[in-house]
This record gives structure tokens, C-alpha cells and sequence, in this order.
């Protein structure tokens, strides 16, 4: 499919028979599902199941072995692919915050946009402002992220990577560096951005999150999709005996 | 002015101190000029190699393997042979086969003067070291660092520039301090070649005065100052590159 036949009615993401090694360990296999505009997913799953790696697959952090990623229609698993035009639609927040530590809140929101997209300066400073505001950090505009709490850095974090107007939204295990307190902060600005009809996909340990938030839910363990459903039924009516022991582990 | 100059003049009648550098107006000169050539040598060099070392370690960990491996050579190279030969090799082997050109006047002369090679060769030098400091300074950067830019979409010219680079820089200053200093300090092997910086011109003095020892104190003195400046200069950009609420 090329790139220009993508219309908003086909999934955002489309994964299709996903299979990434590292080495001679395989570490996906066989992973396919589908994300439509404005859906919310949540990927849960037991440490070491290939989550992360899924996820950062969608934004070529990682390349995959065979299997297609379609992103609004772009092929991921192309050698000659965009990175930048994916990164663009792209937008991903990571456990460990990752913010760089020699700029401020509001540069840290301002850099890529200026940088990357060579955007007006006033006119992105106006937009990181109102992110700020958005996850809630007025006032913290110009202190370095070392001056931060986990959680303010996780919200900066998040501000970062909306102030490239990304379509999608990758999260993983954005709050599992956190204390519970501030967990909850940040869960809730990713909430608003969910409701506010931005495409999620997130990898999460926040079952009650999952399932107030997400439109589907995917259990994956050892590299593959074992069960998903919508939250109402995913939670209540698991069948895979994986999915239940796991999910009666964490609740 | 002429007190101060008339007292060395007395010192010397007197109790036989000849600091003819202050004194005599034509030492003096040639002394300045000397000081003068070793600050401009040692700017140059210090800028110089610190491009090197930027440009170098970026060489380094280019997907290109051999872009890595001719900056490894080089690295070899400068790193295990004395500065002195490095410096012979390049007014010698490298400018003695150069064909000569016309100056203004019509001579034929070297088309690369001593001032020159003596930069170049320094530089290079200290550029090799600098190459591998600044490394360690980019390997100290965390991986995730990079990748978030990654994922924002810079390129990996753009993230080392204006991510990398930056952290790293402040990781390397110590060292990179230390090779600097060393720098300055051997900026008088340039004396090999004629360039007539400090050590250079204080041995026309004392072969002129017969003021060995005078000018061997002088000489350290004004190495303590010089390397004075530029610590005291180093610490004062580390402490203005500091981050609030990063590192140590
Ligand atoms: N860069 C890498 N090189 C080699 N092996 C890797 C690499 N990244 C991940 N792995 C391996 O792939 C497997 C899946 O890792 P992944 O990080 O995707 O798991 P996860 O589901 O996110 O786990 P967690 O919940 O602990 O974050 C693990 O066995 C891990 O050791
Ligand atoms: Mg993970």
C-alpha cells in the first residue's frame, strides 16, 4: 500500500506477522494486531515477553527480521524507509524519562521542533508554553530536568514528544520508575491525551488504567499475542490459562 | 615605565641579575615577540585540535568501518611516535619535497613556513589525544540519551551535535584540560625548527647577554603564567557549562 492511499478509516498501525531476533534469540514471533485513529491499546504482558521490543519496532528503533509495520500506510520494514517522516507521525516516551539533562524543561520541548522540523522559533516557543500547561508544569519551564521530580520529568517527557504533533503515541512503562503518587499525575495526563483522541499504544503494568482507558488489550507472553479483547471482557472472561495466572498475579 | 627599567639596569651593575629583557629595548622586543608567538601557537593549536578531536571521535562512530579505522591509524600514529620526530617529519619529509614558490619580492621560498608546520604538526599531536578523550566523553553518554533523540528524529549528526557532544564535553573537561596544558608546554619543541617563539628567542638573548640562568627562571615563570591563564580559564567555562542538579 503506498503511502498516499492511507485513509483515516484504515488502521494507523497495522502489524502483520511481526518476527524480530536478537542473535539467535527470537524475541517476537509471529506479532500482529491493529490500531485504529483515536484507539487506545495497552500491551501487557510478563517481563521479558518482547514488549518493549514491539513497540520499538513501530518507530524503527529496532529493526524487525520479516512481517510488515504499517504506519499510516508507511512500511517500517523497508531499507529504504523515511525515518524522519516516521518519527514525525511517531511520537514515543520511554521508562527512564530520557530527557537531556543540559536543557531546560521548556528547551527539551523546544529543541526538536526547531532543530529537526526547522520550525519558527516564537511560534513552537508558543506551543511548548501551552504544553507545559497542559501537563500541568507551569512554572517549571526553565529548570533542568535534574532539578525535577521522576514524575514532572515523565510529564516534560511527554510535552517533548507531543510538541512534534505526532499521530501516534508509543508509552513504555512510562510510570514504572515512578513512585505510586506521582504514577497517578502522570496517568492522568496520558488519560486526557487518550480522550482527547490521540492514537495510544502503550506497554503498562496499570491494570486499572487498562482498563478504564484502553479500547483493547493484548496480553503477550514469550513473543506472541496469547489473548486481547476490549477491557470489559478481556479482564472478566480471560480463557488462556497464561492470561489468567498473569492476571492473577498483578490484580 | 623607565624607573622599572633603569632598576634592572641597576640590579645587573649592582649585583650582576641580568634581566636584559627588561632593560634592554631590543630584548624586550624580542622577548614580547616570543611570547606573543607562543600564545598565537598555542591558540591555534588548542582550536585546532580540539576540531580534530570532535570531528574525529564523530569519525569514530560512524557506521563506516573504515572512516574508524583511518582515524584509529592516525590516532596510532601520533599517539606512539615522540612529537619532536613528528615535528622533524613534517618541516622535513613532508615541506622538504614541497616545490618552492615565488614570494612577493620574487625568492623562491618553502610555500608552507616553519610557524605553519609547527601548528600543523602540534595540532595533530594533540588532536590524537583529543580524539580519544572526547570518545570516553561520548561513551559516558547513556545510550537511552541518544535514542530519545532518535526518536524525536534527529539525525545522528544532529544528536551528536546537539546532544552528544554537549554532555560529552562536559564528562572530558578534566582531561581535555590536561592535554591542553600539556599542549602549551610543548609548543617549545617548535624551537627545532626556528619558530621564534619563547624558548627560541630566549636563547638568541642568552647567547647575545651570556644571562643563561636569568632566562631559565624567566622562562619557567612565564610558562607558570601561561598555563595559569588557561587553567584558570578552563575552570571557569567548566563552571559556567555546569547543570543545575547534574552529575557530581
Ligand atoms: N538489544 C538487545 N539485544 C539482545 N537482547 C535483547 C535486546 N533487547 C531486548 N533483548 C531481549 O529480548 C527479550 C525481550 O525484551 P523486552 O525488553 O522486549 O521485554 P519486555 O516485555 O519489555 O520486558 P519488561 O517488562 O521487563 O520491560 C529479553 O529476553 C531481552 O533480554
Ligand atoms: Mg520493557
Amino acid at each position: 500500500m503506498a503511502e498516499s492511499d492511507w485513509t483515516p478509516d484504515q488502521p494507523m498501525v497495522s502489524a502483520k506477522d511481526v518476527h524480530k531476533s536478537f542473535g539467535a534469540l527470537e524475541v517476537l514471533k509471529g506479532i500482529s494486531l491493529d490500531v485504529m485513529k483515536g484507539e487506545c491499546i495497552c500491551i501487557i504482558g510478563p517481563s521479558g515477553s518482547g514488549k518493549s521490543t514491539f513497540i520499538r519496532c513501530i518507530n524503527a528503533l529496532n529493526p524487525i527480521n520479516s512481517g510488515s509495520i504499517l504506519v499510516e500506510g508507511q512500511e517500517v520494514n523497508d531499507p529504504q524507509l523515511d525515518k524522519l517522516e516516521l518519527r514525525k507521525k511517531v511520537g514515543m516516551v520511554f521508562q527512564q524519562y530520557n530527557l537531556f539533562p543540559h536543557k531546560t524543561a521548556l528547551q527539551n520541548i523546544m529543541m526538536a521542533p526547531i532543530k529537526v522540523l526547522k520550525e519558527d522559533r516564537d511560534e513552537v516557543e508558543q506551543r511548548a508554553r501551552h504544553l507545559v500547561k497542559k501537563v500541568r508544569l507551569d512554572g517549571k519551564e526553565d529548570s533542568y530536568p535534574g532539578e525535577l521530580s521522576g514524575g514532572q520529568q515523565q510529564r516534560v517527557a511527554i510535552a517533548r514528544s507531543l510538541a512534534m504533533r505526532p499521530d501516534v503515541m508509543l508509552f513504555d512503562e512510562v510510570t514504572a520508575a515512578l513512585d505510586p503518587e506521582t504514577v497517578k499525575e502522570v496517568l492522568l495526563t496520558i488519560r486526557e491525551l487518550a480522550e482527547e483522541g490521540m492514537t495510544c499504544i502503550l506497554v503498562t503494568h496499570e491494570m486499572g488504567f487498562a482498563r478504564e482507558v484502553a479500547n483493547h488489550v493484548y496480553f503477550t507472553d514469550r513473543g506472541v499475542i496469547v489473548e486481547h479483547g476490549p477491557p470489559k471482557t478481556f479482564f472478566t472472561e480471560a480463557e488462556d490459562p497464561r492470561t489468567r495466572e498473569f492476571l492473577s498475579q498483578i490484580l | 615605565m623607565e624607573a622599572i627599567w633603569s632598576w634592572f639596569e641597576w640590579l645587573y651593575e649592582a649585583h650582576g641579575v641580568n634581566l636584559s629583557i627588561f632593560y634592554d629595548s631590543l630584548d624586550r622586543d624580542r622577548f614580547f615577540f616570543g611570547l606573543l608567538t607562543t600564545i598565537r601557537l598555542s591558540l591555534i593549536c588548542i582550536v585546532a585540535s580540539v576540531v580534530i578531536g570532535v570531528v574525529g571521535a564523530w569519525l569514530q562512530t560512524s557506521r563506516f568501518k573504515w572512516t574508524s579505522r583511518l582515524v584509529q591509524g592516525y590516532i596510532q600514529f601520533f599517539r606512539n611516535t615522540p612529537p619532536l620526530v613528528q615535528l622533524y617529519f613534517f618541516f622535513f619529509a613532508i615541506g622538504g619535497v614541497l616545490p618552492k614558490v615565488p614570494d612577493a619580492s620574487g625568492h623562491m621560498v618553502p610555500p608552507i613556513g616553519n610557524f605553519t608546520w609547527a601548528a600543523i604538526s602540534l595540532s595533530f599531536f594533540a588532536g590524537a589525544f583529543n580524539v580519544e578523550i572526547f570518545r570516553a566523553g561520548i561513551e559516558a553518554v547513556p545510550k537511552s540519551t541518544s535514542e530519545a533523540a532518535e526518536a524525536l528524529g534527529y539525525t545522528r549528526l544532529q544528536s551528536y551535535i546537539y546532544i552528544i557532544l554537549p554532555l560529552a564535553f562536559r564528562v572530558c573537561l578534566p582531561s581535555l584540560n590536561n592535554n591542553l596544558v600539556n599542549l602549551v608546554k610543548t609548543t617549545t619543541l617548535a624551537y627545532v625548527i626556528a619558530v621564534p617563539e619563547l624558548l627560541y628567542v630566549s636563547s638568541q638573548i642568552w647567547s647575545d647577554q651570556f644571562n643563561v640562568r636569568e632566562m631559565m627562571n624567566v622562562l619557567l615563570f612565564t610558562y607558570v603564567g601561561l598555563v595559569a591563564v588557561l587553567v584558570f580559564m578552563m575552570h571557569r567555562w567548566e563552571k559556567t557549562l555546569k547543570i543545575p542538579g547534574y552529575g557530581r
